[in-house]
Formats: structure tokens, sequence, C-alpha cells
């Protein structure tokens, strides 16, 4: 029978030890695991490599753990909203790798599909390219970027049952559902957890076989970045 | 010359009917309040969502529906969501037909940097460099010269590069601008602004030919 949800977020994260390769799902702070990341911040687990796109913001998503520098090294592709990052980037006491967003998206699929590799255009010519290996095809060049190998992949969906199978919501599906396919281990949290059957398996993002460990989040605050919105 | 809103305006008019269109953040953004009429485009935002709506009204903002500029949004009849890897996909395969992005410097090779000022912002290059690399076509929306007025349209880029000879078009508060192997091809001037203001404040290689007509809004 399987057995894959546990009780809460820190349960779900007290294998992590220190020197683990995790990758964070969301977008900005859409779609973030926010119960994972507290138990994380929490746990007081240290030199974590993270793989996100975005580093969150100072008081907020991955800029809590970056706040009690419990990150040694950041992989992203866009970190604008965040000082204390900027601050830690700049004086060198974090390390960094930025790299472009697509790639990003790639590299989490392949691991999730199983290729070691993908050849992409982005980053040809810039800095991005350093010590790649590149290569033609049909007169364009592109850039060998290998899969990821993280360790764990923590993600947060709208919808789950207990067998994994995951639907997301809106924009806040982003990388969650590549990086629920990349990790050696795969930790989701969720809004709602149902019971196998519920969910309509025409309407499966991501099938339960990538999924090892299943929560409900105890609290969403789901912050908003940029509040936008018109007069009625 | 023309504010933001003018340069947003102008490119605007090169949107065509049934285009899927990819806007940057910050002046690109803006082109999508300035579609012609009887154009339709359909934007595409690089975090998931095809068909970007309105500002949702106030009240309405739902946290999980956002753009790439992680502004609230909402969705249109016919909007699709999908993953990160399926929308670079999207972009990779040429299905974008336009994307417009704002940048730091512009070479006259058409070489582009707009991502990292290295020892003073570090923001990373979220999307463009996918975008520049793959997209059929690009704009640039720019300001033609910086803060200490300087050219950003230069001979070649100092900044770290973003993409290699990849912008066609460039529009500036001063004017519209092709790259073709001659460099920065003078296409329009913007209302008020003379040939001999655009020479003066472009670095890069310019070339006038004939008349230059001075642009429509």
């Amino acid at each position: 029978m399987l057995n894959k949800v546990v009780a809460n977020a820190q349960e779900a994260i007290k294998d992590i030890k220190d020197h683990s390769v995790i990758m964070l799902g969301g977008f900005g702070l859409c779609g973030i695991p926010e119960n994972c990341i507290d138990a994380l911040v929490k746990s007081g687990v240290q030199n974590l490599t993270c793989i996100s796109n975005n580093a969150g913001v100072d008081d907020f998503g991955i800029g809590l753990l970056l706040k009690t520098r419990q990150v040694k090294k950041m992989i992203a592709s866009y970190v604008g909203e965040n000082a204390e990052f900027e601050r830690q980037l700049l004086s060198g006491e974090l390390e960094v790798e930025l790299i472009p967003q697509g790639t990003l998206a790639t590299r989490c699929m392949a691991a999730g599909y199983g290729m070691p590799a993908i050849y992409t255009p982005a980053g040809v010519g810039t800095e991005v390219a350093i010590g790649k290996e590149s290569r033609e095809f049909n007169g364009k060049t592109y850039l060998m970027e290998y899969a990821f190998d993280a360790d764990y992949a923590i993600v947060k969906a709208w919808k789950g049952d207990t067998h994994g199978n995951l639907i997301f919501r809106a924009t806040s599906r982003n990388f969650n559902p590549l990086m629920a396919m990349a990790g050696k281990t795969t930790i989701v949290e969720v809004e709602e957890l149902v019971e196998p059957g519920v969910l309509d398996p025409d309407q499966i993002h991501t099938p339960g076989i990538y999924v090892n460990k299943i929560f409900k989040g105890l609290h969403y605050e789901k912050r908003i970045e940029q509040v936008t919105t018109r007069k009625k | 010359m023309l504010d933001k809103f003018g340069i947003a305006k102008r490119i605007a008019k090169e949107l065509k009917d049934g285009y899927y269109v990819n806007l940057g953040i910050g002046i690109p953004t803006l082109v999508a309040n300035y579609v012609p009429e009887g154009i339709e485009v359909i934007l595409q935002s690089e975090n998931g969502l095809l068909g970007i709506g309105p500002f949702p009204f106030e009240g309405e903002e739902d946290p999980d529906l956002i753009n790439a500029g992680k502004q609230t949004v909402t969705t249109l009849k016919g909007s699709s969501f999908f993953d990160s890897a399926m929308s670079f996909g999207m972009i990779r395969s040429g299905r974008v037909d336009l994307t417009v992005l704002g940048a730091m410097e512009v070479a006259d090779n058409g070489d582009i940097a707009n991502w990292k000022i290295p020892g003073k912002m570090v923001k990373g290059m979220g999307g463009a460099m996918d975008l520049v690399a793959s997209a059929k076509h690009i704009i640039v929306a720019m300001q033609h010269v910086n803060k200490a007025g300087e050219s950003k349209l230069l001979p070649a880029c100092t900044l770290p590069i973003t993409g290699l000879g990849c912008v066609k078009k460039v529009v500036t508060e001063l004017g519209v601008f092709d790259i073709d192997q001659r460099g920065f091809v003078l296409l329009e001037r913007a209302p008020g602004v003379s040939v001999e203001y655009i020479k003066e404040k472009t670095a890069g290689r310019l070339v006038v030919e004939g008349d230059i007509p001075e642009m429509e809004l």
C-alpha cells in the first residue's frame, strides 16, 4: 500500500541534511512551498544549494533562508527583488549561478525525462556559455546544458491525492511540475489533500509516480509581490 | 521627443493581427495599452500564461495569477496555462511572433546587453537570453541616452551581452531604427527631433538616407 502522506512540513523535510541540493518551485512568490521553507528555516539545516527561478524577497520565500545564511549557493534566473541577496552576492558571501530561465526549466525537464543534457540557443556568445560545449545544428549554434541533479525537489500544488497525483492552479504551476519530476526525492505540499479517485485522471498535471512525500500545508499566506488593479 | 507612453504607442503600430507577443517589463508592458483597433494579439507571459487579461478589479486579485513582472493580472476568453518548460518551448520553437524588451545597450550589429552591470546591478537575465536567442522579431524599447547623457546605441556593447546580433529594430524617444549590416538605419524621427540631434546622440554607425519622416502616432 502506498504511503506517501506525512503529517506536516517538519516531517516532510526532516531527512534533508546539510550540503543538500534542493529545488524549490515557484515564480516570484507565486506557487512557492511556503510551509516547507518555514520548516527548513526552523530545522537550521546549513550550506544548502538552492535551485529556484527567484530568490524570494527579503522577508518571504527563499529570502527567509538567505537571511539565516542557510544557503551556500543559489542557482536562479532572476533575483532582482531581494536586497539581502544582492548584498550577500556582491560581498562574496553567497555563491550564485545565474542561468537563463528557459535553460533552468529545461534542465529540470531533462532530469524528469531521464535525459542527461539538452541543447539550447540561449546564452550563446554570452558569459553563460563560458566553459560549455557548443554544437551547430542547421547553421545555428546551441549550448549543451546538463540535466539538474538535485537531492530534493520541494514543490507546491493546489490539489493532490494520497498517491501523489497533483493538480496546479493558474500561473502557480510554473516550475512546480517540472521540479516535481526532477528531484531524487520529491516533497509536495498542497492546499487540498484528497483520497484517490477524487481527482479526475484526465486533469492530473503530475502523476504520483514522481512524488515521494505529500502533506497538506497548514497555512498559506500567498503573498502578492505587486498588487496591480483597476477601478470598477 | 517621445515619453515612455509615446515609445509604447509607436511600437504598438508594429503589431499584426494574430500575433503572439511577449512583452518585457517596463516600457514594453505599456504596449498592451495601445493595440490598434481591429487587431487581435495574444500576449504570452513566460511564467505560464497565454492570453494575458487586464489588471483585476480592486479586491479581486488572485495571488496564483500573475504576469512575468509579478503583477496581478486576469485571464481572457481563450486563455491557457502551462508550465515553464512549455512556455520556453513555444518561445524556442519560434511560435512567439514578436518580442518587445528593454535594453541598457544595443550595438550597431544587433548585439544587446540588458541583464547585468558588473559590480553594481545583479538581477539576472530571467527569460531575456532565451527570448533574444529564439524570437522571430525583436523590438527594443529603450531610452536613447543614459542618465549621464551617453548614447546607448553603440558601436559595441560594453556591458555583458544578452544575445548576439539579434536586434532588428529599436524605438527610442528620438526615433525608429532598423539594424542591418550597415548599422542603425534611421527610419523615423520623433516629433520635434532633428536628424542632427539624433546623429549627436547616436554613438554607433548611423545610416541616414534621404528625407527622414516624422513619425505618426
